[in-house]
């Protein structure tokens, strides 16, 4: 059995770890609160993007000659991973499921013979492939100095991945993060974003007839690349989020095993200090028979 | 009848303005500024680097815009921009911090021509500001 001593200190160290989570877990609140916010803020602007862009490509009369983000290089030989993950840790299972949803897409990529190529956006995600996929890993970027999401970290991804495209090192590209839908759930989400899917058309405005100042293509040809780095930007919101909600669910889990550990380890350390006085009773009084 | 229409501002982190009063909007179009009254055919262009005016019953408001795309329809107005600053409360230190990218970027030797064209309009503009 450990000795009175042993037994304080475990105590006492335990109930400081828990000072840590407890803290932790305020901070992941307060900064989810910040996050959710400006994640709805971003909405209007990425479902207005969508909106044009579907419009536009429904307008497109010529197809041959669409722009190559929209409809593709035709051909399915290499494919683009932008993993986005934390930046941070102890945030339960955030960044972990982001990678096993793209270590699954990664195995049928190369069963099926085709090249696999990996950006990594957060060191996390980084540190967890490198050592399955070091070799694929083309790139990695962090953005651990800027402390607000903004859009031009984003915009940077987005040039990346479109000068890529123009010297055709890939003809497919999905991005991986996780979406929030709250503070316990996340789901990690696979998103093609080049060529771009418009299979969710909309009904209702395929009808509306628009003028075009300058031209369908070449507008396209303008809008697409950000609409490139808007999805990326949309992601890194939502990721936020989720990293705040996870840790925050993840933390809070950890405050209450601490509390736990201390309840259990004060109870032992109650017993033996019992045990101790008694021996001494014991003692004392065996002592005081024998005179 | 009334001769407003509604107009709403974007960019990527918030819903930047929003209005229901406007009686014009002027943007500075890819191949020329255009002027939006109501009742305008359904349009949708982009924008260059200028200054955005807009006219309603509570006066006149002017921004700064770096880009953007426009999209009218049904009477509505939609801009979206990546980078939008009001000129009423603008930021001397601001416009030279971009002006000043703009001219590194220029002096760049593997730009295009019309990225060539835009930053030159850019500059022109934010020369016009300051």
């Amino acid at each position: 059995m450990a000795s009175l001593d042993d037994l304080k200190k475990r105590i006492s160290s335990v109930k400081s770890t828990q000072k840590i989570t407890k803290a932790m877990k305020m901070v992941a609140a307060a900064k989810l609160r910040r996050a959710q916010e400006s994640a709805e803020k971003g909405r209007p602007y990425s479902d207005k993007m969508n909106n044009i862009i579907l419009n536009l490509s429904n307008g497109i009369s010529d197809i041959d000659n669409a722009p190559k983000l929209l409809s593709g290089t035709g051909e399915d030989k290499v494919h683009l991973c932008v993993v986005m993950t934390s930046d941070r840790g102890l945030c339960g299972g955030f960044n972990t499921n982001i990678i096993k949803k793209a270590k699954l897409y990664f195995q049928k990529i190369l069963d099926e013979g085709k090249t696999l190529k990996i950006i990594t956006v957060g060191t996390k995600g980084y540190d967890q492939l490198k050592r399955l996929y070091g070799d694929n890993i083309i790139e990695r970027i962090s953005f651990k100095e800027s402390k607000n999401i903004n859009y031009f970290d984003a915009d940077k991804v987005g040039k990346i991945v479109i000068e890529k495209f123009e010297k055709k090192e890939f003809d497919v590209c999905a991005i991986f993060y996780n979406q929030f839908k709250n503070v316990i759930t996340q789901i990690p989400q696979e998103q093609q974003i080049i060529p771009l899917k418009t299979s969710e058309k909309n009904e209702n405005s395929s009808e509306d007839n628009y003028e075009f100042e300058p031209e369908e293509d070449e507008i396209l040809s303008n809008l697409l690349p950000k609409n490139i780095s808007t999805q990326i930007f949309k992601a890194m919101l939502e990721n936020s989020a989720s990293e705040q909600g996870s840790r925050m669910s993840a933390m809070d889990n950890a405050t209450r095993n601490a509390g736990e550990m201390v309840d259990k380890l004060t109870i032992e350390y109650n017993r033996s200090r019992q045990a101790a006085i008694t021996k001494e009773l014991i003692e004392i009084i065996s002592g005081a028979e024998s005179l | 009848m009334s001769e407003e229409y509604s107009v709403e501002i974007v960019n990527p982190e918030k819903s930047f303005l929003s209005k229901n009063d406007v009686t014009e909007v002027v943007v500075p179009g890819f191949e020329g500024e255009i002027g939006i009254l109501k009742d305008h055919i359904s349009i949708i262009s982009f924008l260059k680097p200028g200054i955005i005016k807009i006219f309603s019953k509570s006066g006149e408001e002017s921004f700064y815009v770096n880009d953007g795309i426009i999209e009218f329809k049904d009477n509505n107005l939609s801009i979206l921009t990546s980078l939008i600053l009001n000129l009423k409360d603008i930021d001397k230190e601001k416009i030279s911090e971009i002006q000043k990218s703009a001219e590194e970027e220029l002096n760049k030797s593997d730009i295009n021509d019309q990225e060539k064209y835009l930053l030159d309009q850019k500059l022109e503009v934010l020369k016009s500001i300051n």
